[in-house]
């Protein structure tokens, strides 16, 4: 079939997504996309799996996408089936993962009639994506449609919605190929400005007390950029830290990387993020969540931030050299730049620094009590790590709460696109789904989301999903009683009043699997915590791990909101040093 | 972030596609990140090419103009992004519309005042006229300053259109 070919919009809508290469759709069916679920009937090619609500059909395509590296692909009815995937598509848009959503809507001649299960999908989704269409046309459907899959991928990735009309998805029209629908505006710098990158191996040459500051964006690049990313820190010697979203962007067993920075970051790359001269940010956003108080941030550094957007450059933080492009295409330049230039480190300098961090680093700062009396959540995790020590084919998503942070903290991430997780929303009840579709994309992989108690709740219902396609996704519970991210603030900051933190009324997770089909385990104990997660491991179905973990167990480190790296709090015993200044407790 | 960096009004010219919803998508980006709209005009300006220019006058710190600029040039249907206060000399132009009732002396007052800054007279009744005036936001506030002691009741105003002086185009 070629471009020119007359298809119903419906057609158009399926033979665009084949020439976009997708295979995988995540959807909810209504009156208002029959047309769209009639011709994927009529078809094999494309598999549609079936949600259990629109939020999760969108928080599946994001797992899909980012374990996967491709565009995850979404379909939902109007009214309700849009707006129930409005979280995730602020989720994809704060996360920068690439989704096209197809949202169905009334026929165009009731827009605007307050029609049944109308809704203004275009104006409500407007800042929740990244770009979105309103297709009246069946004649501009194909175009729209590989606009869409350009805008969702090109430059920072995002979500782009495009909303169709029942009628159009009857209407004849025209088909068009991907190659002849590019948009005439939108054409984000991928190509570094090389000056700039010769002025930036200069500078790298010459720091006494450098740090890579490795964000996410080095995983929307694609792999090669953290190869590139993982060379060229290598070849320089210098430490190496990675935010929540940069995760597996370098290797976790290298020496040379420090952990994840920022709030629940480590102390060892937190202090040298403070202390360091030069800092080079490689797809990281100066999130509040990592930069901690702004005006005491890196107070005595040369930065250069290496960023696709240039809005996200000099937005939170000043940086001294900024440059735009593509991670992969910047890191590629950069080490040949030093290398045809002989550049190297000042080795006197670099040894010092080291050393110096070798002190921060022997505070051990995510040791933890331990002890035969309780499950630490912490030796959960770190019991898991073991159990799954050497293997390539681990995916970790996780909810949103101290287990969330604990999983970043003590669980090994090695390469990109194994780790998937919410971090700019934060979104309660994105694991279960995100790890669908990683498993989706990844069959035979071993899925696991690392739940807490109270964020599982919010998308339960997604246990059915993976019985229906037979996905043997694990949920691993660290049930601790309480929604603990919430009580640990209310700790800090509230005088230890635990306002509605208690997650009451919980259901019996063992029995919940069953219910669903799936298989139940839980250990109280610490002599049970292997067995359970070996037979979690080895149970080729899906399965609830409900482990009961000390329900007292804080987070840390921890730097309170407000506070500047070197402020950080180690332990329970230590208390935030001064009362959190009121500038400090507005922030979230 | 300095607060104690200026704040400076820019004028800013952007050319979109002319399509449904590109406006809000603007106004939207201001309204959501919370920066400040002091007048925004627009219109078609090449139906071949279905474009329209959106004129912005908005004022904050380098660093906020910076960050709406860059914030502008990533919406997908904007082609270009000119600050004109930062581009070299550029004009500026603004219309109001503007009703004065009165009678006697104050109502001779308003006509010479009008003529004096060459506002023209575009209705007019026994008791009421309607001005028009054209040109910089200043005067066009100096001029309805002078009519609220002459009995304005009314006005219109267009907000500022802009262009880069010389023979430089978009
Ligand atoms: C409870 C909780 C606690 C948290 N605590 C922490 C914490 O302690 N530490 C922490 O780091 N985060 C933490 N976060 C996450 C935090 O909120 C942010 O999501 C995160 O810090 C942002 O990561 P990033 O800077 O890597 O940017 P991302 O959100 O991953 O953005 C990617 C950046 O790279 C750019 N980019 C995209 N593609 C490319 C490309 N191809 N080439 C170059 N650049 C590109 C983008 O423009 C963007 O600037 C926490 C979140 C939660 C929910
Ligand atoms: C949808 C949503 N609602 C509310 C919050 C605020 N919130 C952040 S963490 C948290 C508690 C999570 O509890 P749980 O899942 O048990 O994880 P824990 O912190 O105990 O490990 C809440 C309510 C959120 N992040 N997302
Ligand atoms: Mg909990």
């Amino acid at each position: 079939m070629s471009s020119g070919t007359i298809l119903s919009g419906a057609e158009i809508v399926i033979k665009a997504l084949r020439d976009q290469g997708v295979d995988t759709i995540f959807g909810y069916p209504g009156g208002a996309v029959l047309p769209i679920y009639d011709a994927l009937f009529k078809q094999n090619h494309i598999r549609h799996i079936l949600v259990r609500h629109e939020q999760a059909a969108v928080h599946a395509a994001e797992g899909y996408a980012r374990s996967s590296g491709k565009v995850g692909v979404v379909l939902v009815t109007s009214g309700p089936g849009a707006t129930n995937a409005v979280t995730g598509l602020v989720d994809a848009l704060m996360d920068s993962i690439p989704i096209v959503c197809l949202t169905g809507q009334v026929p165009t001649h009731l827009i605007g009639n307050d029609a049944f299960q109308e809704c203004d999908t275009t104006g409500i989704t407007r800042p929740a994506t990244k770009h979105n269409y309103l297709v009246k046309d069946v004649n501009n459907l194909a175009r729209t449609l590989h606009e869409a899959f350009y805008v969702a991928k090109s430059g920072r990735p995002g979500p782009v919605v495009i909303d169709i009309p029942k009628d159009v998805q009857f209407a004849d029209g025209t088909y068009r190929l991907p190659g002849e629908c590019l948009p005439k505006s939108y054409r984000p710098q991928v190509k570094p400005d090389l000056n700039k990158v010769e002025e930036a191996v200069e500078m790298l040459a010459n720091a006494k007390r450098p740090i890579f500051y490795v964000g996410g964006g080095v995983i929307n690049s694609g792999p090669v950029a953290s190869q590139l990313l993982t060379q060229l820190v290598r070849m320089t010697g210098y430490p190496c830290t990675t935010t929540l979203m940069g995760l597996g962007a370098y290797p976790a067993h290298d020496q040379q990387w420090l952990g994840m920075l920022g709030m629940h970051g480590t102390y060892e790359a937190n202090l040298a993020m403070h202390g360091c001269d030069l800092m080079i940010s490689v797809g990281a956003r100066f999130d509040d969540r990592v930069t901690g108080k702004v005006s005491e941030f890196s107070p005595n550094s040369k930065k250069i931030h290496i960023d696709i957007d240039p809005s996200n450059i000099n937005k939170n933080i000043r940086v001294d050299l900024p440059i735009v492009g593509d991670a992969a295409y910047v890191l590629e330049d950069m080490i040949r730049i030093w290398k045809a230039r002989n550049k190297r480190a000042d080795q006197a300098a670099l040894k010092e620094w080291w050393d110096q961090i070798a002190v921060w680093r022997s505070k051990d700062c995510l040791k933890y009590e331990k002890t035969d009396k309780v499950i630490k959540p912490q030796y959960a995790l770190e019991r898991l790590r073991a159990a799954v020590a050497g293997r390539d084919d681990v995916f970790i998503s996780t909810e949103v709460g101290q287990h969330q942070m604990w999983a970043a903290q003590f669980l090994p991430f090695n390469k990109p696109n194994r780790w998937l997780t919410s971090g700019g929303l934060g979104t309660m009840g994105y694991g279960l789904p995100a790890a669908i579709g990683a498993q989706v994309a990844n069959p035979g992989a071993l899925c696991i989301d690392v739940a807490g108690e109270a964020s599982i709740m919010m998308n339960i219902q997604e246990m059915a999903t993976t019985m229906q396609y037979r996905l043997p996704v694990k949920v691993f519970i660290l049930n601790n009683q309480w929604m603990g991210m919430v009580r640990q603030w209310q700790e800090l900051l509230h005088g230890s009043r635990y306002s509605e933190s208690y997650s009451e009324a919980l259901p019996d997770f063992v029995k919940l699997a069953e219910a669903f089909g799936g298989v139940g385990l839980r250990a109280t104990k610490v002599s049970e915590v292997d067995d359970v997660i070996r037979e979690m491991i080895e149970t080729p179905r899906p399965v609830i791990v409900d482990m009961c973990v000390d329900q007292k167990e804080n987070c840390f480190p921890m730097i309170p909101g407000g506070k500047a790296h070197n402020e950080m709090l180690l332990g329970p015993e230590e208390r935030v040093s001064d009362a959190t200044p009121e500038e400090g407790m507005v922030l979230v | 972030m300095s607060t104690q960096d200026p704040i400076r009004r820019h004028t800013i010219s952007v050319l979109v596609d002319n399509e449904p919803g590109v406006l809000a998508r603007v106004i939207g980006l201001f309204s959501g990140r919370g920066y400040n709209i002091e007048s925004l005009t627009v219109a078609e300006v090449d139906s071949n090419e279905s474009l329209s220019r959106i004129n912005i006058v908005t004022s904050g710190t380098p660093m906020i103009i910076e960050q709406i600029k860059v914030q502008l040039d990533r919406l997908v249907p904007v082609h270009k992004v000119k600050d004109l206060t930062l581009e070299g000399p550029f004009i500026d132009r603004e219309m109001a519309l503007v009703k004065v009732v009165g009678t006697g002396d104050k109502r001779v007052e308003a006509l010479r005042i009008a003529d004096i800054f060459k506002a023209r007279v575009v209705d007019a009744t026994i008791t009421s006229f309607v001005f028009e005036i054209t040109g910089i936001g200043e005067d066009l506030d100096r001029f309805i300053d002078l009519m609220r002691q002459l009995g304005l009741v009314d006005v219109s105003r267009t907000g500022a259109v802009a262009l880069s002086r010389g023979t430089g185009a978009f």
